[in-house]
């Protein structure tokens, strides 16, 4: 699904100005119907379920999770790695997009192929292979197995797909006459970059850096191996959550848990609104 | 119109749960059908589920082809789950099928006895429930670089700790208890054990998930010691890993128990009972795991220091009932999220660093 499409989805689902508010008629009335069904199925009720848990301790019970410092560290831990790797991921992610669209070179396919790679591997197998590559054996020489580099290059390796593969349709479909417009009325490749084509990226971005930051709070298999899982230093959210749950504390993991929802909502939320501002002024 | 879009959903899931319900309900009705069969055991083939943790799997499995060969085992097949022990616990726990369960700690028991599923007296035969066991030891690199042997040579400067994570692997509970009762058996005091404990958190550089993650990250190349289990140190040495393991003077016996279900085919019992026979036993010796029962003959275990005397009996071993007043005492006391002492030492080790 094309990030457009994507787009106009939103828009049929929640936009108030783009439709009027009585387009349902029957085939699509039972097509928002299996749509929401499969929503509730996946998402929806399996989230009640986790906040309806978290809420079962209390707000006493949440307090005293979130008062904890090794759960404390561990959630600043692991949001401050996310939001780290996303904006390198918008960068970098970009950047790769930009390489791929507008560049011929040879083996670009194979990069093509292997963008997605991280997709498909197991994320224990990428914790094994980010050990061997960047651990104390490290071939290369560089070693940050046991200190947040690792958490922040396991993140990196598992979300590096999200903006690349978000950005690259988009510009494979910006009209190049607009840019040559803009160079015939005299506009630089830098001015060209940042008010010609950037702008028209930028809801790309914000989806691809929702995903990526979403699916890196979340992690957990890639960096078991390699993070050391040391409290207050190297601890992730996820190894908290099991140590809860190992401890039979299932209120208290779903308070964390919850939290991270919460988080990645407002993030997901902030960046949807960034880019429906950008998209309603283009 | 806002209502009418939601109104849509909400029927669209009502209607999904009421189907969600029906379907549960009419699967329930299979088990009760299949029961019926149950009293002509012998004219009907047998299935027996097994749910264990994942390191005993090939002594399971040599152990079923030894049953196979006796009348109560012919014919029996199996379905097995293997995973990580409170995983597996936890869904056996919420309905996932099992006759008979083996796992790494008794809390995992202890959970299914709570659910109802096992029954009270499972732990009340001469082994208390524990069908396999082991120590726990240091595994090294070749040669043992840096001459650790003992509890004390772990805290030396420079040695660096790689042990799994006793927040989040139950079984990685048992190498910290251990040099806990290390301190305590030499006649130190409590404190004596909090100051250890300590300082070997302190030389600790990693703490990955599982016993299985740990020894991942110490082969390749985390660390200088890896405190681990005698079992899973000779599986490794099996398996060509290139370590040595130490067995200090004072080491924990890591029992891992064994249970049936109070919902199971009658064959479970008599499984475990098997499992408690010297030819059961030598099937676990020979994946490295300690006989439980007397009269094993112990043939050469590969991968073992001394194949030929593969389990030498420490000075001093100590026993999780006797020396920390059992499981749920013991997590409690040094494991629990916010107040265990264990917990507490991580903190401040981490706050320090």
């Amino acid at each position: 699904m094309t990030v457009a499409q994507l787009r106009n989805a939103r828009r049929f689902l929640g936009g108030r100005r783009a439709l009027p508010r009585t387009t349902l008629r029957r085939g699509s009335g039972i097509s928002l119907g299996v749509a929401v069904l499969w929503l509730s199925l996946l998402v929806l009720i399996p989230l009640a379920a986790v906040v309806a848990t978290a809420a079962n301790g209390g707000w006493a019970g949440v307090v005293t999770t979130l008062s904890n410092p090794q759960t404390l560290a561990a959630i600043r831990l692991t949001l401050a790695q996310a939001a780290g790797v996303t904006v390198v991921n918008v960068v970098m992610g970009t950047l790769i997009a930009w390489v791929l669209v507008r560049d011929e070179f040879p083996g670009k396919r194979v990069v093509e192929i292997v963008i997605d790679v991280p997709f498909a591997l197991p994320t224990i197998v990428a914790g094994l292979v980010l050990l061997g590559l960047y651990g104390p054996r490290s071939p290369l020489g560089f070693d940050v197995s046991n200190t947040r580099s690792a958490v922040f290059l396991a993140f990196a390796f598992v979300t590096l797909p999200f903006v690349v593969r978000a950005v690259q349709p988009v510009l494979e479909e910006l009209d190049p006459e607009i840019e040559q417009a803009a160079r015939s009325l005299g506009a630089s490749e830098a001015q060209n970059l940042v008010r010609v084509v950037l702008p028209s990226l930028v809801p790309a971005i914000a989806a691809g850096a929702a995903l990526s930051f979403a699916r890196a709070v979340s992690e957990y298999g890639s960096l078991v191996l390699i993070s050391g899982n040391l409290a207050l230093r190297t601890e992730v959210t996820s190894v908290r959550i099991l140590t809860y749950i190992e401890n039979g504390q299932v209120a208290q993991a779903s308070v964390v848990a919850t939290v991270l929802l919460l988080v990645a909502f407002v993030v997901i939320g902030t960046l949807d609104f960034l880019q429906r501002k950008v998209t309603r002024r283009g | 119109m806002k209502t009418s879009k939601w109104g849509w959903a909400g029927v669209v899931v009502v209607a999904a749960m009421g189907l969600a319900a029906c379907s549960s309900g009419s699967a329930s009705v299979a088990p009760g059908s299949a029961g019926t069969t149950a009293p002509s055991p012998a004219a009907t083939p047998v299935t027996l589920n097994l749910v264990a943790y994942s390191v005993p799997k090939t002594a399971n499995e040599a152990i079923e082809v030894l049953w196979a060969k006796t009348p109560e085992g012919a014919g029996v097949t199996w379905v097995e789950s293997y995973g990580a022990s409170g995983d597996q616990s936890r869904a056996v726990a919420s309905g996932l099928k099992a006759d008979y369960v083996h796992f790494s700690l008794e809390g995992d028991v202890t959970r299914l006895v709570k659910a109802g599923l096992v029954d009270e007296s499972w732990n009340s035969g001469p082994t208390g429930g524990i069908v396999s066991s082991s120590v726990v030891v240091f595994a090294v690199r070749p040669g043992n670089p840096k001459g650790i042997h003992t509890w004390t040579d772990l805290v030396k400067d420079g040695v660096q700790i790689v042990t799994p994570n006793p927040g989040s692997s139950g079984s990685a509970r048992w190498n910290v208890l251990a040099g806990w009762g290390s301190v305590i058996a030499g006649g130190g005091t409590e404190q004596d054990a909090i100051d250890y404990t300590t300082k070997l958190f302190q030389h600790v550089v990693a703490l990955p998930g599982s016993g299985r993650d740990a020894t991942t990250a110490f082969l390749a190349g985390t660390g200088d010691v890896l405190l681990s289990y005698e079992n899973e140190a000779i599986l490794a040495k099996q398996s060509g890993a290139a370590i040595d393991y130490v067995l200090p003077d004072t080491t924990l016996r890591i029992d891992n128990p064994g249970a049936v279900l109070k919902v199971s085919n009658p064959k479970a019992a008599l499984w475990l009972k098997f499992l408690y026979t010297p030819q059961a036993q030598a099937e676990f010796a020979k994946a490295g795991f300690r006989p439980v029962v007397k009269g094993v003959t112990i043939g050469q275990v590969k991968g073992a220091n001394d194949p030929s005397n593969p389990f030498p009996v420490p000075t001093k071993l100590l026993n999780i009932n006797d020396d920390f007043g059992g499981w749920s005492h013991a997590n409690t006391k040094f494991f629990d999220p916010d107040t265990g002492v264990i917990t507490k030492i991580q903190v401040a080790t981490g706050k320090s660093s």
